[in-house]
């Protein structure tokens, strides 16, 4: 056991990049809803980006850690402190064994990710560690974290010269590119879907002008907007097929919702344009009552972006090597 | 070897569709379940999942950042050329699967709402839905729930103006010519004929779901006795 939890928050879940190949099958992607956090805490503690990191929601939790490890928190800044004191976020720190971390207000973005170098003892279910809610399988007994639980690490830090390495470690430089250290943005680009054409004139023109507000229900299943209704020029029935991440989807009543981690793997309601992957993280931190508004982007605007995104981070983890090598030499 | 008529879409940049048509049939369906088949096993680097439905592929990838591929249209090219060399009549291993059925009672409450509406008995009801030539189209809305057609025009039931909240694991359903099995309890809007003791999804199993796209399905009457005792069975047979 080397973490144990005093609080649980009000959503905690272990995720990871999600769980793939088998959504012919039903099973849902899951995953990070903000990639981007994800692996950037990830890569800052010297993982690799594929272990799962604890999703905290608004609310944080409180943590015991029993043993030495090194942590890096990123994503929603939810006022963390370790023993009371502020803590750093896009770093690595050291944690030393009875230390405890909790969360306070919410300053900024809705969803904190937590990577422990080494990564969290969990059993990957159908090839991931991302816990699915709705079907109640993987990450930590496939539900969000409870009071009591204890939490074991696969790699705690041996005790001996710790005062070193949080040295050595906070010494290094850290440089993080524009696009993954972006702060988020208001205007939410996307790509136009093929039935787009089909919605009326100033549907179209509302979604690219209008601001569409984050209404409470929204969660990682879906956002559901409100704003000027999108409605089609001719109401038809579409025949049910695969949704992906980022999907607009407009139903009857003409409120768009966004399909987000948790999505069903297949939908019939017309879908009216895509997110920019590049910026599904800024839309996974926005919470209800937040707004949104849209721009329209080409799809090979949106694949270099994404791109740019991918190298990015292959430089990154290029440059954080010297973190990678202290924590694994300790 | 025959290239079925196809177009390519875009969904996103994470996502590439290709249509072979745009009605419900068996058909279509048999090409999708053969073209998914074909690409799945093209093992095309980035290719994360091929999602057959009734009239579409989805297959969704992730760009490689060194090559910055694959692209909407390195995709587009590479399944194109896969497509056009040809799919194989019947690629998919058609397995034929009985679903034994417990109809009406408190298993099935709309048989008599759907014998109403179609103006046939229960019996009558029962004996086409037992009917052979069902296929599993795909699985999808939740881990191993199957849609299941194409039933007789008689069954082309919209759905329940006000759906059920809860629909208990099991149940066997059908609106618009199709049939679902719900693998858990999950709100729902088909009507309901009967239950299978069947477990359609189980994440312990090395084949998590019970049914497979192309799966060739006959539903098998049983008695509300002999549920109970196959319920029984598969509750045991839990590790």
């Amino acid at each position: 056991m080397s973490l144990m939890i005093l609080k649980p928050g009000m959503l905690s879940t272990f995720q990871d990049l999600g769980r793939f190949g088998q959504q012919h099958l039903g099973v849902s992607v899951t995953g990070a809803m903000d990639q981007r956090a994800h692996q950037l805490a990830n890569l800052l503690v010297g993982n690799d980006p594929g272990l799962a990191t604890l999703e905290i929601t608004l609310t944080g939790p409180t943590i015991r850690f029993t043993k030495p490890c090194c942590i890096a928190l990123c994503g929603a800044d939810l006022s963390a402190t370790l023993n009371g004191q502020p803590l750093a976020m896009n770093r690595p720190l050291v944690i030393r064994a009875k230390d405890e971390l909790s969360f306070g207000v919410r300053q900024r973005g809705t969803r904190g990710y937590l990577a422990v170098h080494g990564g969290f003892a969990l059993t990957p279910v159908l090839a991931s560690t991302s816990t699915y809610l709705r079907s109640g399988f993987g990450g930590w007994q496939g539900r969000a974290l409870r009071r009591a639980d204890e939490i074991p690490l696969l790699r705690p830090l041996k005790s001996k010269g710790l005062e070193e390495l949080a040295m050595d470690l906070w010494a290094i430089k850290l440089y993080l590119p524009g696009i993954i250290a972006e702060p988020n943005r208001t205007r939410v680009r996307l790509i136009k879907g093929q039935q787009w054409n089909e919605f009326m004139a100033e549907s179209c023109a509302a979604l690219l002008t209008e601001p569409y507000r984050v209404s409470p229900d929204s969660e990682r299943m879906g956002y559901r907007l409100q704003g000027p209704a999108l409605l089609m020029t001719t109401p038809r029935q579409m025949i049910s097929e695969a949704t992906t991440f980022g999907t607009i989807q407009v139903p009857a009543g003409g409120q768009p919702i966004v399909l987000m981690a948790d999505r069903q793997t297949t939908g019939g309601y017309p879908k009216m344009a895509y997110v920019a992957s590049v910026d599904l993280p800024c839309l996974a931190q926005m919470g209800p009552g937040d707004t949104v508004y849209f721009k329209a982007i080409t799809l090979e605007q949106a694949q270099a972006l994404e791109v740019s995104r991918v190298q990015a981070f292959a430089t990154l983890a290029q440059s954080l090597q010297p973190v990678r090598t202290l924590l694994l030499n300790h | 070897m025959t290239a079925p008529p196809f177009s390519l879409r875009q969904q996103g940049d994470h996502c590439l569709s290709i249509d072979f048509g745009d009605s419900i049939s068996v058909e279509t369906g048999l090409i999708c379940l053969t073209a998914a088949e074909k690409i799945r096993n093209a093992g095309i680097s980035g290719v994360t999942d091929v999602v057959p439905s009734y009239t579409a592929v989805a297959v969704h990838y992730q760009i490689d950042g060194q090559t910055g591929l694959p692209s909407f249209h390195s995709l587009s090219d590479q399944l194109t050329r896969l497509i056009e060399s040809g799919l194989p009549r019947s690629a998919v291993s058609s397995r034929q699967i009985d679903i034994p059925v417990c109809y009406g009672g408190d298993h099935g409450p709309d048989l008599n709402d759907v014998a109403k509406t179609t103006g046939l008995t229960e019996q009558q009801v029962v004996e086409m839905h037992c009917a052979p030539g069902s296929m599993v189209f795909t699985l999808g809305f939740a881990p191993g729930h199957p849609y299941i057609g194409v039933h007789d025009p008689l069954f082309a039931l919209p759905r329940r103006d006000v759906p059920r909240t809860v629909v208990p694991a099991g149940s066997v359903a059908i609106a618009n010519r199709q049939s679902t099995i719900y693998p858990t309890r999950l709100p729902g809007g088909w009507h309901i004929l009967g239950a299978t003791p069947l477990k359609l999804f189980d994440v312990t199993r090395p084949q998590p779901t019970l049914l497979l796209p192309g799966d060739q399905i006959r539903f098998v009457p049983i008695s509300p006795e002999e549920f109970d005792r196959i319920a029984a069975q598969q509750h045991q047979a839990q590790p």
